[in-house]
């Protein structure tokens, strides 16, 4: 691979995607137009061609059928991909990701793993309406015996996605369309076959001394941008994006809010029950709510069912002048 | 077989096998059906009467348990059932795979798992099977997947284990079994499709008991002819209560789908004596004489039994004993089972993940942490 380059979310999907299939021949990939056309998101581009009807197979339109086939062939050791064309099609489908695959484990003392990834876009995209815009990182982060992963970078994604297929746990991991088509600039050692990134711990994307703003997936770009604009004020944001939101790594969060005394969590799920929601609670549990100079705030998507007209459906998502408007009223500026 | 000491006939006066009519199934989308005439020798139908009569005295013993309240939460019984997990076990291979719902006592014993484990994971203890963490519904053992609480999610989960099957180029079939008000279910329909599709070594077994909890056949559904429910799947109707029937239908299924023929929907029409679970009486949708009438008429075990001593095959005084050796033993398991210790509390945590390096899990509140290992 060359040295440092632009590649965009998808060609780092589509990598890590290639490379697992070629490197284990139990993994395989099933869903709606993963194959013959290439992905409905084109994130499977070329591998039918590739690895052909064994190793890639689409699937009819039967969320709860095919996720529940790719349990069962997880239980024997194969090691499935899922797709969901989106996450909010996995709702047909959420007894089989959480009572089959989630439990299995635990209900039977160990003698049963279920190595199967779930994966899809998540969340919000850009006019799609309220059916097609909901955001699952609450709903399935709040189970015991899943990993939930949403990656922001193409490097997140090609590693978290590597990462996922090798553990030997169900995997649900909550990709994002608008970033799809984004490109990253992705080191040498990113590029290479054998990078993953660790299942539960987040990254320290930029560093600062006034505020820890967290966040995951799309966002965290949002994040990185208000940091610029606060930057400009004088204000210096450390920006953290989570990468895992279960196991979620409370302790880098920790340790930020030790250093500036002030939390912005950041997410574009809804607020009730979120991502945010829990973070403030294991603060306010742990070691850093002593070094708190502020209550915690948090930005997350409207309270209401994702609309159409694009001047509603932007102020329902977190925007950057929300951040940095969060910002100033955690620093009392 | 073991040896079985038999007060007035000797060994060498009984006959080593028979030969036996048994119903034809009824068949849908087949030229033809299992055979008619099932072999059975001595030695097998001294396994199966005695597998049959541990699995009833197992589930009778399970009853007694429930009701003094050492076995909590669910229990949904097998007895009246058991000529289908043990005819369906005779004709499978030990590589084949099974899974079914919530009604697994009697499989998780043909799969392989002794009764001692099995009831003291009824009771929630340590030596249960799965180490007292998953109770009734929750039973594994190789080439055995449960033991499911969701009604219906077990089918479209052993469809995937056929997948799984074909991908590897194994000879093996998995089995998915289900009953006659999960047969309703959409997503059994769309692992039909699936499995019709792919061709995958799948057979759809139906234990059609009449009664889906306290709703009865004509009640749930539109068509109650289970076996052509998967309508492009070719599909057979068996008499579930008849063990040698069970075993031919489910040949000639395993065949079927080894040839690579793709799936087959087997009904088996059978009947549960007790209720759909300990805390059902069982009367309130069906008459106490048509109960009667099932044991009177058509009891798995008493049905072989008048096979074997009709045709030579065994003595009544032999099968008595068998009788006895099998109460000592479900005796002696049931007082393991209410002994042998809980868990540790340690355990509470273990397990979330596999293979995973240990971490710590939050118990009910944020200063009770348990080790996951």
């Amino acid at each position: 691979a060359a040295a440092v380059s632009q590649v965009t979310v998808r060609d780092a999907l589509n990598q890590a995607l290639d490379e697992e299939l070629e490197r284990d021949e139990r993994v395989f990939l099933l869903g709606e137009e993963v194959a013959q056309y290439d992905g409905a998101y084109k994130i499977s581009r070329g591998l039918w061609k590739k690895y052909g009807d064994k190793r890639v197979i689409d699937t009819p339109i039967s969320e709860m059928g095919f996720a529940g086939i790719a349990v069962g062939a997880a239980m024997v050791w194969l090691r499935p991909v899922c797709e969901f064309m989106t996450f909010n099609f996995s709702m047909q489908a959420i007894d089989q990701v959480i009572n089959s695959a989630a439990k299995t484990c635990y209900m039977s003392a160990g003698s049963i793993a279920v190595p199967i990834v779930f994966r899809g876009p998540n969340g919000a995209s850009a006019g799609v309406a309220a059916q097609h815009s909901q955001c699952f990182a609450a709903w399935y982060g709040h189970c015991p015996g899943l990993k939930v992963v949403s990656p922001w970078s193409s490097e997140d994604a090609k590693g978290l996605l590597k990462a996922s297929i090798r553990d030997d746990n169900p995997v649900v991991m909550l990709e994002n369309e608008l970033l799809y088509g984004v490109p990253f600039e992705m080191s040498e050692q990113a590029q290479s076959k054998e990078f993953v990134i660790p299942i539960g711990k987040a990254k320290v994307e930029r560093q600062g001394t006034h505020v820890t703003l967290v966040s995951h997936s799309r966002p965290v770009g949002h994040c990185l941008e208000a940091a610029t604009v606060l930057a400009k004020e004088g204000v210096e944001c450390e920006v953290i994006n989570l990468r895992s939101i279960r196991p979620m790594d409370i302790e880098t969060v920790e340790a930020s809010v030790v250093k500036t005394n002030h939390l912005v969590t950041v997410e574009g799920g809804w607020p009730q029950f979120g991502v945010g929601a829990e973070i403030c609670a294991r603060i306010m549990e742990g070691p850093a709510f002593n070094y708190l100079d502020a209550p915690a705030v948090r930005v997350t998507g409207a309270d209401v069912p994702m609309p159409y007209a694009k001047i509603l459906e932007d102020n329902c998502i977190p925007q950057v002048k929300d951040i940095v408007f969060a910002v100033k009223k955690a620093l009392n500026i | 077989a073991s040896r079985v000491m038999v007060a007035s006939r000797n060994y060498g006066d009984f006959a080593s096998e028979a030969s036996f009519e048994i119903k034809k199934c009824d068949l849908h989308r087949l030229e033809e059906g299992p055979s008619t005439t099932a072999v059975m020798t001595r030695e097998e139908g001294l396994h199966y009467y005695k597998t049959m009569q541990t699995i009833r005295r197992m589930e009778l013993k399970s009853d007694q348990l429930y009701k003094q309240k050492i076995i909590r939460g669910f229990c949904h019984l097998y007895d009246g059932q058991e000529a289908c997990c043990v005819g369906i076990e005779a004709a499978i291979k030990p590589t084949d795979h099974v899974i079914t719902a919530y009604r697994a006592h009697g499989f998780t014993f043909t799969r392989g798992v002794p009764v001692r484990e099995i009831l003291a994971e009824l009771t929630g203890r340590k030596g249960g099977c799965a180490k007292g963490k998953g109770g009734s519904m929750h039973m594994y053992t190789k080439n055995f997947y449960g033991g499911n609480g969701i009604v219906g999610a077990q089918v479209p989960l052993g469809a995937g284990i056929a997948l799984a099957c074909k991908y590897f180029g194994k000879n093996e079939v998995c089995l998915a079994l289900y009953g006659d008000g999960a047969a309703n279910q959409g997503q059994i329909f769309e692992t039909y499709n699936m499995a019709a599709l792919w061709k995958l070594p799948c057979i759809f077994i139906c234990e059609n008991n009449r009664y889906g909890m306290g709703t009865s056949v004509e009640r749930a559904a539109a068509s109650t002819d289970y076996y052509k429910r998967g309508y492009f799947i070719p599909g057979l109707r068996v008499d579930g209560m008849d063990i040698l029937c069970v075993r031919e239908a489910v040949k000639f299924a395993a065949d079927y789908c080894r040839a690579g023929k793709g799936p087959l929907v087997m009904e088996l029409q059978t009947y549960r004596y007790h209720g759909h679970s300990m805390s059902d009486p069982g009367i309130s949708y069906r008459t106490r004489e048509e109960i009667q009438e099932v044991r009177s008429k058509s009891d798995p075990i008493t049905l072989l039994k008048d096979r074997m001593v009709n045709n030579n095959l065994a003595s009544v005084e032999e099968l008595k004993e068998i009788d006895v050796a099998v109460r000592k033993e479900i005796e002696e398991a049931a007082q393991f089972a209410t002994t042998d210790p809980e868990p540790p509390l340690e355990e509470l945590g273990n397990h979330i993940y596999f293979n995973e390096p240990p971490f710590e899990v939050r118990g009910p509140n944020q200063w009770i942490k348990y080790k996951s290992v």
